[in-house]
C-alpha cells in the first residue's frame, strides 16, 4: 500500500536548513497495523504528514497504492485526503464553531455526498464512536476523549482504507486513551490499514509491527511476535 | 468546481460564524454611514453657502456718489455729488461692457399698512432688472416690477417675504391693496424666500419695492441712493471700474483720479474670497472624510485580520480533510462579497434614510438655512464601499489565499 524510497524532508527556518527525514525506506502492506515510535524530534510527525499527503517530501519517492504522490496536483492530493486517508491528530483539529455532527459532515460535503446520505452516514459514524447523544455538542462542550472520537468519526467519513493517527492519545487520560486505542484496533480488525504514532509502549505492542525512528532514520523495522 | 458544494459549506459556516460576520458587517456599515453622513452634510452645507452668497445678487458692483477730494477745472474740492435716474441710462449707453445697469431710491421708516397691520418700513424704488441682478425672484403666481409699471408709473408693490407675513399673515397678498404713506398700492408679487448673507441697505425680506418712476412721483426724491451694474466679463473688473470714473467724470465734472468721488463695492472680489472659503470647506471635508475612511478601513481590516489565526486553522482543517483550494477560496470570496454588499449597501441605505428623515423634519429655522439639506451622493457611496470592500477583501482574502496555497500542515501549525 505504501512504498517509500530515500525519502527526505528538510525544513528551512530563516537561513538554517534542518533535515528532519534523512532517507527513509519504508513499505507498509494492506491491512497492516503499524506503530511508529521514537524520541521526540525524531521525525515521526514529519513522516506521518507526508504519508497523509498533508505535506510533501523534499526528495525521494512515495507511492500510495502504486500511484506516485510526488507527481500529483494539489486537487488530486485533496481528493486523496478526502477519500483514501483518514487522519487523526493529537490536537483533534476540530472546527471550533461547529458541532460534532457538523465536524463529521465536512469530508462528506467535500465528497459531494447528497443531503440524505450525509445524514445517514454522520449518524452511523456518531453511533459507531459512541457519540449519538453528543451530536449537537461543540468541541468546547466535549471531553478530550469525546473530541478525539469525533475526530476519528470524521476521519472515517468517506470510508478510507488508510487510517493515520499522530499520538492520538497524547492529550488524553489513560481511560479515554484506552477507548481510542480500542477503536483503532477494531478498525484494523475490519481490514483497514492503521498507522499510529505513539510514545506508549502498551499501545505500540498491540500493533503487528513497530517502526522505530531516530534522528530522521528508520532504526528498527521488526515484526512483533 | 461544484456550486452545490460551495453553497453547502458556505451557508453552514456563515450561520455558524454569525458573531464575527456581524461584527465585520457592522464595521463596514458604520464606516459607510459615518462617511456618507459627513460628506452628505458637508455637501448640503456647501450647496447652501453657495446659494446664500447669491442672496444679494451675483457678480454685481454697487456705486455710491461721494464728494470730491480734488479740485477739478476750477471747481473746489469737497463738492457733494449725486446720481440721478438719467445716470442709469447714461451709463448703460456709454459702456457696452456692462450687461445690466440698475439703480434705486430708498426711504426708511415709511408707514405701510394693510387692514389693521401697520408697519414702519424701508421702501425702495427700483428698476425691473433687480429681479435678476439682486435676486428679487417672485414666488410662484406672482411677479416683479416690469417695464410697463415703470412707463406708466403704476402704483404696484413687490413685498419681501417676511414683510408680507407681517402684513398679511397666512393670507394671500397678491392683488390685495396696501397703503404706502396713505396711498393705495396693489401687491403684484412676493419675493421668494432667500438667505441673504450680505447687504448694503438692509435685508430684502422686509422691504417694499416699487417702480423707480413711481417712487419719484410719490416721494419726490431727485437723487438715487445707488447704482448697480453687472459687467459682461467678470475678469475685467479693474478696467471697467476705471472706465466708470472716466464716464462720470465728464458728466458730473470731477477728476477721474479722484477715488472719493464715487465709492465702489465690487462684490465679485469678495466672491472670489468666498469661493476660496468654499473650496477650503470642501478640502477640509475631503480630508476628514479620507481619514474617516481610513479608520473605517483599518477597522474592517483589523476584524478580518484578527480572525485570520482562527481562520487559517480552519482552512488547514478543511484542507486536511479533503477540501480543494478552489472551494475554500470560493467560500472566502463569497463571504467577503456578501459582507461588503450587505454592510456597504446597508450602510448606504441607512445614510439615505437618515438624511431623508432629516430633510423631512418640518422646521423652518435659520440654522437650517445655513446648514442646508444633507445630500447623499451615490458616487461617493460607491467609492466608499469600493474602498472599504477592497480593504476588507485584501486583509481577509490574501491571508486566506496564502493559507490555502501552503501545505495543510503549515496552516494547521499557524499560531
Ligand atoms: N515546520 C517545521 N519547521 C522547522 N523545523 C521543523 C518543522 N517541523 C518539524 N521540525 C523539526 O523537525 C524535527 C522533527 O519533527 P517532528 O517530525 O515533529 O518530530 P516528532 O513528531 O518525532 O517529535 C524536529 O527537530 C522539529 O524541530
Ligand atoms: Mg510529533
Amino acid at each position: 500500500m505504501i512504498e517509500m524510497k530515500e525519502l527526505r524532508k528538510a525544513y528551512t527556518t530563516g537561513k538554517v536548513e534542518f533535515e528532519a527525514l534523512k532517507g527513509i525506506d519504508l513499505s507498509i502492506k494492506h491491512s497492516e497495523m503499524v506503530a511508529v515510535v521514537g524520541p521526540s524530534g525524531s521525525g515521526k510527525s514529519t513522516l506521518m504528514n507526508i504519508i497523509g499527503c498533508l505535506d510533501v517530501p523534499t526528495s525521494g519517492e512515495y507511492r500510495l497504492e502504486d500511484d506516485p504522490v510526488n507527481e500529483m496536483t494539489s486537487n488530486q492530493l485533496a481528493d486523496i485526503r478526502n477519500k483514501k486517508i483518514g487522519f487523526v491528530f493529537q490536537a483533534f483539529n476540530l472546527l471550533p464553531y461547529a458541532t460534532a455532527y457538523e465536524n463529521i459532515e465536512v469530508p462528506l460535503l467535500f465528497a459531494r455526498v447528497s443531503g440524505k446520505k450525509r445524514r445517514e452516514r454522520v449518524n452511523e459514524l456518531l453511533a459507531r464512536v459512541g457519540l449519538a447523544d453528543k451530536a449537537g455538542n461543540k468541541p468546547t462542550e466535549m471531553s478530550g476523549g469525546e473530541m478525539q472520537r469525533t475526530a476519528i468519526a470524521r476521519s472515517l467519513a468517506n470510508d478510507p482504507d488508510l487510517i493515520l493517527a499522530d499520538e492520538p492519545t497524547g492529550n488524553l487520560d489513560s481511560k479515554s486513551g484506552g477507548e481510542i486505542v480500542k477503536i483503532f484496533h477494531e478498525l484494523w480488525s475490519a481490514g483497514k490499514t492503521v498507522i499510529i504514532i505513539t510514545h506508549d509502549m502498551n499501545i505500540a505492542e498491540q500493533a503487528q509491527r513497530i517502526i522505530r525512528l531516530k534522528d530522521g532514520l528508520v532504526e528498527g523495522n521488526g515484526n512483533l511476535a | 468546481m461544484n456550486l452545490a458544494t460551495i453553497y453547502n459549506i458556505f451557508i453552514r459556516d456563515f450561520r455558524k460564524q454569525k458573531k464575527r460576520i456581524t461584527l465585520t458587517l457592522v464595521a463596514l456599515a458604520w464606516g459607510t454611514i459615518s462617511i456618507m453622513l459627513l460628506l452628505g452634510f458637508g455637501e448640503g452645507l456647501h450647496q447652501q453657502l453657495s446659494i446664500n452668497r447669491k442672496g444679494m445678487g451675483e457678480g454685481i458692483v454697487i456705486l455710491w456718489a461721494g464728494s470730491t477730494s480734488l479740485p477739478y477745472k476750477g471747481l473746489p474740492k469737497g463738492r457733494e455729488l449725486a446720481f440721478t435716474a438719467d445716470d442709469i441710462d447714461y451709463l448703460k449707453a456709454s459702456m457696452p461692457e456692462l450687461a445690466e445697469v440698475g439703480g434705486e431710491y430708498s426711504r426708511w421708516g415709511v408707514e405701510v399698512r394693510h387692514g389693521n397691520s401697520v408697519v414702519s418700513e424701508h421702501v425702495t424704488g427700483i428698476t425691473p432688472n433687480y429681479e435678476t441682478m439682486r435676486n428679487h425672484i417672485p414666488e410662484m403666481g406672482s411677479r416683479m416690477v416690469n417695464e410697463l409699471d415703470m412707463q406708466q408709473k403704476r402704483r404696484v408693490a413687490f413685498l419681501g417675504d417676511e414683510l408680507k407675513n407681517r402684513l398679511f399673515g397666512d393670507e394671500d397678498a397678491i392683488g390685495k391693496q396696501i397703503f404706502i404713506r396713505g396711498l393705495p398700492f396693489t401687491v403684484i408679487g412676493v419675493m421668494q424666500h432667500k438667505m441673504q448673507m450680505s447687504s448694503y441697505s438692509g435685508h430684502d425680506l422686509n422691504k417694499v419695492s416699487i417702480p423707480l418712476t413711481t417712487f419719484e412721483a410719490v416721494f419726490g426724491h431727485r437723487y438715487l441712493n445707488n447704482i448697480i451694474y453687472v459687467p459682461t466679463d467678470l475678469n475685467n473688473m479693474a478696467a471697467i471700474e476705471r472706465r466708470i470714473y472716466e464716464v462720470f467724470s465728464a458728466k458730473m465734472r470731477f477728476d477721474p483720479d479722484d477715488d472719493r468721488a464715487i465709492s465702489v463695492w465690487d462684490t465679485v472680489a469678495g466672491s472670489r474670497e468666498f469661493t476660496n472659503i468654499l473650496f477650503g470647506i470642501k478640502l477640509f471635508l475631503g480630508i476628514i472624510g479620507g481619514l474617516t475612511l481610513l479608520i473605517a478601513g483599518v477597522g474592517v481590516a483589523n476584524i478580518m485580520y484578527v480572525s485570520i489565526k482562527e481562520r487559517t486553522r480552519e482552512i488547514g482543517i478543511k484542507m486536511a480533510v479533503g477540501g480543494r483550494k478552489s472551494y475554500i477560496l470560493a467560500q472566502f470570496l463569497i463571504e467577503a462579497f456578501i459582507i461588503t454588499f450587505v454592510g456597504g449597501f446597508g450602510g448606504m441605505a441607512v445614510s439615505y434614510i437618515l438624511t431623508e428623515g432629516f430633510q423631512r423634519i418640518p422646521i423652518e429655522s435659520d440654522v437650517l438655512d445655513f446648514m442646508g439639506r444633507p445630500t447623499i451622493s451615490l458616487e461617493i457611496g460607491l467609492v466608499v464601499i469600493g474602498i472599504l470592500g477592497i480593504m476588507g477583501l485584501v486583509s481577509g482574502l490574501f491571508p486566506a489565499m496564502k493559507a490555502a496555497s501552503v501545505s495543510p500542515v503549515e496552516s494547521l501549525r499557524y499560531e
